[in-house]
């Protein structure tokens, strides 16, 4: 699981029936500094994470088991990070 | 999943029996400033997309996860037509006013 910070949203309303009433955040990929890095992408919000949170999410098809339908998607906000307790800072 | 624009179609006549019957799309992968994004892929078409529509695909064994593409030789699938994408505050695109808002 990546860390990512929301920074936006997709709306479609034509979509797979088993991604009805799934929210679709955009998420910027970020370091745990929370320092962008690479593309943004398209996730499933299952958590009611909101605009520029940091998350983590899972990629791959692991993504689909938080949802309850098992819906065609690669990308899930697993969690809303309240603290990140990293050891080069506690030095 | 990551937004692309679909640029064509494929057509293969000797192919897995098991794709047999799907519409494979070409799409181009986009960021967020609508600039192509690596190279074209071919999807399958899971909602009905058309030339020149921005798109949600998702790759990997996630692409089997629709009844069109269960249980297939498929990596890749298109199943959102995108409406809008907002992008810190601001809609950057919009299909009711025919592309970037």
């Amino acid at each position: 699981m990546n860390p990512g910070i929301i920074v936006g949203r997709v709306v479609a309303t034509q979509k797979y029936h088993t991604l009805t009433g799934l929210k679709m955040l955009l998420v910027q990929p970020t370091d745990w500094h929370r320092n962008p890095k690479g593309d943004a992408l398209v996730a499933i919000d299952l958590v009611g994470a909101g605009s520029a949170e940091f998350v983590f999410y899972v990629s791959a098809r692991e993504a689909a088991f938080a949802a309850p339908e098992v819906p065609p998607v690669d990308a899930a906000v697993m969690g809303i990070i309240d603290e990140v307790d990293l050891p080069d800072e506690r030095q | 999943m990551k937004l692309a624009i679909v640029i064509g179609t494929c057509v293969a006549t000797r192919k897995d029996e098991k794709i047999s019957g799907r519409k494979l799309l070409l799409i181009q992968p986009v960021n967020m400033s609508f600039k192509k994004s690596g190279d074209p892929l071919v999807a399958i078409d899971a909602v009905g997309a058309g030339e020149g529509e921005l798109v949600l695909f998702a790759t990997g064994s996630s692409a089997r996860q629709t009844t069109m593409t269960d249980g297939t030789p498929c990596d890749c699938v298109i199943m959102a037509i995108v409406d809008t994408v907002e992008l810190k505050g601001k809609y950057i695109f919009d299909k009711s006013c025919e592309g970037k808002a």
